[in-house]
């Protein structure tokens, strides 16, 4: 008990950071987006046979193209808002916070570009 | 990391057994907690066997009939035994509740009591809630006003406005939400919880205050607000039968509302 610090001092901290509202909406606008798209793509694959050509040429086609990129860009963009939380929540250590953090993200968005560039070349390739 | 075992010093040992006087009939069993930081031992579970034929309904009505007739060493808190003050705030049954209104009878086998969970223990089932108080004053829960008050009268606010303050205004700063939030208990030094947060809309939404923007910019944090995941733990054991989580999520909606 030697920290003589009040107890509203330690609760007021560094303030507010004003942040944190962006976060909310874009998780539950993914997550709106992601009900249709995973419908789609479930529904999508699941009626065709499972023949490389035949999905390629699905895919191929511009409105699959793009929904597969939203889907996509959808997808990860949720995770990496998702994956956020969890590790706010559970690693209370700020130095690892920030290390799990930066790590998440970057994760989060190498697969969300090796995903949409792999459309984009089954989509634009020769 | 998020605490999901207790250290070493906190494991729960068993205690003493008290029993009732020979020729009691009606007997329930109460399992509490003890734990007296001065005497360096691990916290124990004591157990008391009360006749119920000379006790009365509430838990409560339990405890203190252990404190003067069984085991005076048992602390706890209490003052009005009619769920106004917000004393006798505990973990009955597994569940946070007030010890005064909380009936021995709708308790099916041992009575189980704990302090508020994942606060730190002054002794038995007395936690110390100064960070849980700091964390109200720190919502500045009292009216701010930039027009000053008409020099012949009181702030006038029509029927319909103060009805939104209904469901708001009679929280009793029991504790009883926020230590039922697990988000408060992995991260109560900067999550605001359950209670400060339904207070601070209580102020939001007060047609008379003038400072909702103000207000509204100090929740905006990731961990101040944003920390509640609707869990809705708070609602479930408010003993006033208020609903916190939907404070807090209609001060998510005026965050968004006032950004879109």
């Amino acid at each position: 008990m030697n920290d003589l610090r009040s107890p509203l001092s330690k609760v007021k901290g560094l303030g507010s950071a004003r942040e944190g509202t962006s976060h909310f909406w874009h998780q539950r606008l993914t997550a709106l987006l992601l009900i249709p798209l995973v419908l789609w793509i479930g529904f999508g694959i699941a009626a065709l046979p499972l023949e490389h050509a035949i999905l390629v040429n699905w895919i191929r086609q511009p409105l699959v193209t793009i929904a597969m990129v939203l889907l996509i860009m959808a997808t990860f963009y949720h995770a990496q808002l998702g994956l956020q939380t969890v590790i706010e929540d559970y690693i209370a250590s700020h130095s690892s916070r920030t290390l799990v953090l930066l790590l998440s993200n970057a994760l989060c968005l190498l697969f969300g570009i090796i995903g949409v560039v792999s459309v984009l070349k089954i989509s634009l390739g020769a | 990391m998020a605490e999901f075992t207790l250290p070493a010093n906190s494991v729960v040992k068993q205690g003493k057994l008290f029993r009732a006087a020979d020729g009691a009939t009606n007997i329930r069993r109460f399992v509490v907690y003890r734990y007296d930081p001065a005497s360096g031992e691990n916290p124990c579970i004591d157990t008391y066997e009360i006749d119920m034929d000379s006790c009365g309904p509430m838990v409560l009505d339990a405890l203190l009939k252990i404190k003067d007739e069984m085991d005076a060493t048992l602390s706890l808190r209490r003052s009005c035994r009619e769920g106004i003050c917000g004393s006798c705030s505990m973990n009955i049954d597994g569940a946070n509740t007030l010890a005064c209104t909380q009936s021995i009878a709708d308790i099916k086998g041992d009575v189980k009591i704990y302090p508020l969970p994942h606060q730190p223990v002054v002794k038995d089932l007395v936690s110390d809630l100064t960070n849980f108080y700091a964390q109200y004053a720190s919502v500045e829960p009292w009216m701010k006003t930039d027009t000053a008050t008409p020099p012949d009268r009181e702030r006038l606010q029509s029927r319909e406005d103060r009805e939104k303050l209904d469901g708001l205004y009679e929280c009793i700063l029991c504790a009883c939400c926020s230590t039922s939030c697990p988000s408060y208990w992995w991260n109560s030094d900067r999550y605001l919880g359950p209670a400060a947060l339904l207070n601070a809309y209580r102020w939001i939404v007060d047609s008379r205050d003038e400072a909702a923007g103000e207000r509204l910019d100090e929740l905006e944090d990731p961990f101040k607000l944003y920390r509640c995941h609707t869990i809705m733990n708070c609602s479930k054991v408010c003993p006033k039968g208020l609903n916190p989580a939907m404070a807090i999520a209609e001060t998510k909606k005026l965050l968004v509302q006032r950004k879109i």
